[in-house]
């Protein structure tokens, strides 16, 4: 039939972007379904520095010492702080889960008949799931922050400021390649919450989420010189939690920001890549055992 | 102007599906059953190939409709599964308008669509016309050609107003109108149904099967349907495959596989009042009282000579004579195969 020919639009260099667009659009609305899971959830995630906050205050009261590898108590708090909006922008919860549950029940059927490409459409959807929860948790966020406002630094300069953005817009894309490419395991194995759990507990302890990096520069890893936080700062875990945090800080600065921030821009191309990998060979093996 | 050239008045097809030795085996592992089984077999696991699809040679032309048949398993949705590039054979080779389906090309998944019965390809929790909007992009369809191809798909199965409704609120039938709606804005050349009327009630079966019948005649397109309804073939396809344990079993004409298979036709007394069994009996077919009506199946060699005889029985009101119902040669057919594949197990 030559007319549904003549219905394609030719492909021209926006036209990706307009279905990204489009996609994003409707992920957007189908998010703003589920808007009301997300008030509660936001003020409940900042519980647990609470408890954070007493054990340090705890720490510091049984030393006569004003700092812990650089951080005062009100670095600590101010940390955790930061730690917690870094996160928003790097966790994502429920996305590897999803991929290999949408392999187990095959509705990762639907991006190998249409045309339209899986990574593209799950960037979509966690770029929507992101928006309007920032949209809801902003107003808890600032509330925090406003309230914990005296154990902060002054504000930045610009050019940290920039750079923390930059690496808060990193981390996000760090996070959402990580997350896809442990996903795409479930192309091989039929449960990969098991998975999930080990990459979630590494995470814990080496990106920061529980405790500043810095505390493992004494650290000594058996190879002279090189303490457990040099080997951390190479490997991808700590750019989505400790790395953002530590910029604003100003723990980490000038050379070394350029050089972390190209550590991290290449961990995100590492990803990227991995995931394309994981998705092609995984579909291949799909097509060829099950479908 | 009259063409006198024959070939000219009922061109060859163009052939837009060619499958040639086309073979799927899946590896499949047995669980035992008990928790000790389970625990060995955590250690050596036992497997056995299956077979689901075992050389098979089809070729469908440009504008057919045909129907996939075959009991459950017997390897119907693992072809349709190879025609669409979900899966990739173990040997043989298919093309589908000119592409090697399971190479996945843009260009071949923008002229296609497979639609599951069961399975939802629509935003479960918005309106299916957001998803519409998304398959415009998709498929990169004209917005002015994308208006006026959903609303006649819309007003054809009269759903226009269900659109704008979350998918989740509304009921089987209105999903898989909508369903097909979706599949068919960017125009396929080639669709694929798998089940498509699967626990549908019979208004909705109806409007579904004029719904199709309409679209593939308007725009030529070639369709590939499996099913276990029955109506759903007498209504759409001219052509049967017949699919047992992978295998072709027939492939024809809806008409020949009445002719083939069935040696008699049903016929069907009214008497005014419930006759006399020693009477009907005597014409010696196999027959079922039912009060006044008396079912007799009779040898279609035969029926011509015997009619008269039974017509001049006393009391008959009304005749009717029927081929047998199409549901009950083609249960006799994949019964008749698995007899024959039984006994050629047992022989081996």
């Amino acid at each position: 039939m030559s007319g549904s020919l003549e219905a394609v639009r030719p492909a021209g260099p926006l036209q990706g972007l307009r279905t990204w667009w489009t996609m994003l659009k409707i992920c957007l609305e189908e998010r703003l379904v589920y808007r009301g899971d997300f008030a509660l959830g936001t003020l409940m995630r900042f519980l647990p520095i609470v408890t954070q906050v007493f054990l340090w205050t705890a720490v510091f009261g049984a030393t006569s010492r004003g700092d812990i590898a650089g951080y005062t108590r009100n670095d600590i708090v101010a940390y955790y702080l930061l730690t917690m909006l870094t996160r928003a922008f790097s966790s994502m919860p429920g996305l590897a889960g999803g991929i290999a549950r949408s392999v187990r029940d095959g509705s990762v059927k639907k991006f190998l008949i249409q045309p339209v490409d899986y990574v593209s459409f799950l960037l979509a959807a966690r770029v929507a799931h992101k928006l309007v929860y920032y949209a809801v948790a902003a107003i808890p966020f600032a509330l925090v922050f406003f309230l914990c406002r005296s154990y902060f630094p002054p504000v930045p300069d610009a050019t940290t400021i920039a750079a923390f953005l930059l690496s808060l817009a990193l981390s996000f894309l760090l996070g959402f390649f990580m997350e896809v490419t442990l996903g795409m395991l479930g192309f091989w194995f039929m449960e990969v919450s098991s998975i999930v759990f080990g990459y979630m507990l590494v995470q814990y302890l080496l990106s920061g989420h529980m405790f500043p990096i810095d505390l493992l520069k004494g650290t000594p890893t058996g190879i002279a010189g090189v303490s457990l936080a040099d080997v951390v700062h190479w490997l991808p875990f700590e750019y989505t939690a400790y790395f953002s945090s530590a910029v604003w800080l100003g723990k980490v600065k000038g050379a070394q920001l350029v050089s972390s921030l190209a550590i991290e821009a290449g961990w995100v191309v590492v990803m990227a890549v991995a995931c394309r990998v994981a998705w092609w060979r995984g579909t291949r093996r799909y097509s060829a055992f099950g479908g | 102007m009259h063409n006198t050239d024959p070939a000219a008045a009922a061109p060859v097809a163009e052939p837009i599906i060619r499958v040639e030795g086309l073979a799927k085996e899946y590896r499949v592992f047995d669980k035992p059953e008990g928790l000790a089984a389970s625990v060995r077999a955590l250690f050596h696991r036992t497997s056995r190939v299956v077979q689901a699809v075992k050389g098979v040679d089809l070729t469908v032309g440009r504008g057919e409709f045909v129907a996939l048949l075959g009991p459950n398993g017997a390897g119907k949705t693992t072809l349709l599964k190879l025609l669409s590039g979900i899966i990739t054979p173990t040997r043989g080779t298919a093309t589908v308008l000119g592409h090697v389906p399971w190479e996945r090309a843009d260009d071949f998944r923008r002229r296609f669509a497979l639609v599951m019965g069961q399975r939802n390809q629509l935003w479960w929790d918005l309106p299916a016309a957001e998803s519409f909007r998304l398959h415009q992009e998709i498929y990169r369809i004209d917005p002015a050609r994308f208006e006026k191809t959903r609303d006649e798909l819309v007003d054809l199965l009269g759903v226009r107003k269900l659109i704008l409704q979350p998918v989740r609120e509304l009921s089987l039938g209105e999903r898989m109108k909508l369903e097909l709606v979706a599949a068919l804005l960017h125009e396929p050349e080639v669709l694929f149904l798998d089940e498509p009327t699967i626990g549908l009630d019979v208004v909705a079966q109806h409007t579904i099967h004029e719904f199709l019948r309409d679209v593939q005649r308007r725009r030529w397109m070639t369709v590939v349907l499996t099913t276990h309804y029955m109506k759903d073939v007498a209504a759409l396809c001219e052509r049967v495959v017949v699919i047992t344990r992978g295998d072709i079993l027939y492939d024809g004409s809806l008409a020949e596989i009445v002719d083939r298979f069935t040696t008699h036709k049903i016929v069907t007394l009214d008497f005014d009042e419930a006759p006399d069994r020693s009477v009907i009996a005597r014409f010696g077919f196999p027959c079922e009282f039912r009060g006044p009506q008396v079912v007799l199946r009779i040898d279609r060699s035969r029926i011509a000579d015997v009619l008269p005889g039974i017509l001049g029985s006393a009391g008959v009101r009304d005749v009717s004579v029927e081929d047998v119902p199409l549901e009950e040669i083609v249960a006799e057919l994949f019964r008749s195969d698995a007899r024959a594949a039984a006994v050629a197990e047992a022989s081996r």
